[in-house]
């Protein structure tokens, strides 16, 4: 009898030792990974402390949607981050909940599970997706808020701490839990079925100055952009790293120079994703330009030396490789092939508040 | 109480046991891997971060240049014994020179201990230059379009030049496969590296030197007046940098 006690709880130490904590698990959901994804791209990056679940996801919608992350309670993430607009903003600059108006063009979001960089925001000043969610809601000129204040806030509503409890186990509401949330959410924008997607599949047939458009973009000597956004094999269309493509003679917002400090980033910005080009106006960093026929006018004859420009712009000196018009007609026809409005419209993308 | 303590000792082992890693166990190792460190230098002189878009080099032609990146890949590194016996993992790696990025690399073959040659191939040879066959490059944007041949880079070397204009000019210095856009045809401009003889222990590490000046020198003086960017598109070019690459690598410190 006593060396049954003995071994009971002899045995209750071999398991104890050897057992993990208890952990709260959601129900998992995996990202949805598109064919053409899988077949070319590395795995999409999902943090190991964040797998991606039902409840987390769709708590993460509805952060997503949910005013109450602002200090007066005004503005959402989708505030800037407009669905229609590929969740990017169709003004130049966002403007903030004290009316103040930022400097950079706000980003479209999709597809960023497989920023393999994992370099965000323009200038690329967080390291992580769930490190990006962190900074809007603090930041004066946009939500202007604590995450003191906004926690409180979230675990004083009635369904909130339910909700977390849900997703990650427990209804004591943190941000390191609301930007989980809304990476989870963010994640699974995943833009895959453009016209462009579709002609890959065999699905689609190219028009003569879509298929030229592609051609120009691909030819060393005119496009030239598969360097910097990649080609047919990357279907994220951006390399996911930094360049100065020759904007201005004087630069005046460091970018990612500003987060370094480093002189030989001064200028440099993050290449975006030529998809949904049809829906995220104005272009780059700062907007300044309101059209597609623009952005490729800059490249072929607006081009303007600084010390850091990127070696792969060409014959500076002449502005650019100056493409014909049928050219720019046929590049912009392509470009535009990459939209994909399945995209913008997918119902489990929109406010479910 | 003899039988209480020997069930204690036996219970705890158990204890133990039942915890114990897969990992703890050590054997002595039959077979070895080697690494290996890609260094730069233009001419004989390191070329490290801080160099890059700053360091002004002039090359063979007599023109002031700068570097911006320097991307390349190798491929196939092979162990060939005095009996001509050769072990390779037959892997790849692709170095980011400026921001150090796998500037230290160990092929996933272990081999005996001894004497070997050690060569590599420059970029890949026409077997394992497969379009889209590799996610991890195809992620990195190292792919060639199809149009201009498909499969990989074999190196981007990138800077800025004097021109003799009041602001430098830029160049792309793209190695691939050469491929003539006006027939399709495609030649392979990959090339076999031999860097000479090394003695694997069980610690042995090699350094594999770039001298970046070789590019623009021998056979073929560079002048990037003529030859600075759409280098990818041009088959000439690229036989003349295949050629240059050929005295590009060098052996440099081994350590055991």
């Amino acid at each position: 009898m006593r060396y049954g006690v003995l071994i009971c709880l002899l045995l209750s130490i071999v398991f104890t030792s050897c057992k993990k904590d208890d952990e709260y698990i959601a129900t998992p959901m995996p990202l949805s990974i598109p064919q053409l994804f899988a077949e070319k791209l590395s795995p999409p990056i999902i943090p190991g402390d964040n797998p991606q679940t039902r409840e987390g996801i769709a708590l993460g919608r509805k952060l997503f949607y949910d005013p109450i992350l602002s200090g007066d309670g005004t503005q959402a993430c989708a505030s800037c981050h407009n669905p229609q607009n590929a969740f990017s903003d169709e003004r130049r600059f966002s403007i903030g909940i004290d009316g103040l108006e930022g400097n950079r063009n706000s980003m479209p979001l999709f597809n960023m599970a497989w920023n393999f960089s994992e370099d965000f925001f323009w200038d690329g000043r967080a390291k992580g997706l769930e490190n990006q969610a962190l900074e809007p809601v603090t930041n004066p000129i946009e939500m202007h808020n604590t995450w003191e204040q906004a926690t409180v806030s979230l675990q004083a509503t009635s369904d909130y701490p339910l909700l977390f409890s849900n997703a990650f186990g427990t209804e004591n509401i943190s941000k390191e839990l609301v930007v989980k949330a809304i990476s989870q959410f963010t994640r699974t924008l995943i833009s895959s079925n453009s016209k462009f997607d579709k002609h890959l599949a065999g699905e689609a047939e190219l028009t003569t100055s879509e298929a030229n458009g592609l051609a120009v973009f691909l030819d060393e000597s005119r496009g030239d952009c598969f360097h910097c956004h990649g080609d047919p094999n990357t279907p994220i269309w951006t390399d996911n790293t930094f360049h100065n493509n020759g904007l201005d003679e004087t630069i005046t917002d460091r970018g990612l120079g500003a987060f370094t400090g480093d002189p030989r980033d001064f200028g440099l910005f993050k290449s975006p994703s030529l998809r949904n080009l049809a829906f995220t106006a104005p272009y780059m960093h700062d907007g300044r330009f309101q059209t597609l026929d623009e952005v490729i006018n800059h490249y072929s004859e607006g081009l303007v030396y600084s010390e850091t420009i990127d070696p792969l712009m060409k014959t500076i000196s002449e502005g650019g490789v100056h493409l014909s018009e049928n050219d720019k007609a046929d590049l912009k026809a392509f470009l535009l092939s990459l939209s994909d409005p399945s995209f913008i419209n997918n119902p489990d993308f929109q406010d479910p508040n | 109480m003899k039988k209480i303590a020997l069930f204690l000792a036996v219970a705890i082992s158990i204890v133990v046991v039942s915890c114990k890693s897969d990992d703890d166990t050590t054997t002595t190792p039959q077979n070895v891997n080697v690494a290996f460190t890609f260094t730069q230098n233009w001419d004989g002189n390191n070329i490290t971060n801080a160099d890059y878009e700053t360091t002004v080099y002039t090359n063979a032609h007599g023109t002031d240049q700068t570097i911006s990146k320097l991307d390349y890949l190798i491929s196939d590194i092979t162990f060939t014994n005095s009996t001509g016996q050769s072990f390779s993992a037959e892997d790849y790696n692709l170095i980011s020179a400026r921001n150090g990025t796998n500037v230290n690399f160990t092929p996933d073959v272990q081999i005996p201990t001894g004497d070997y040659v050690v060569s590599f191939t420059f970029g890949f040879d026409e077997e394992d230059n497969v379009d889209a066959a590799y996610p991890d490059l195809t992620s990195a944007t190292w792919g060639v379009p199809t149009p201009l041949g498909g499969g990989y880079h074999y190196m981007r070397l990138e800077g800025k030049f004097d021109d003799g204009t009041p602001t430098p000019a830029n160049y792309a210095y793209h190695t691939i496969r050469a491929f003539n856009t006006a027939t399709s045809t495609p030649f392979d401009t990959s090339f076999e590296v031999t860097i000479g003889s090394v003695t694997v222990s069980e610690n042995t590490n090699v350094e594999v030197k770039m001298d970046v000046s070789e590019w623009f020198i021998n056979p073929n003086e560079w002048d990037l007046n003529v030859l600075n960017s759409a280098l990818m598109m041009n088959y000439n070019a690229q036989l003349m940098m295949s050629q240059n690459g050929t005295t590009v690598f060098s052996l440099g410190a081994v350590t055991q």
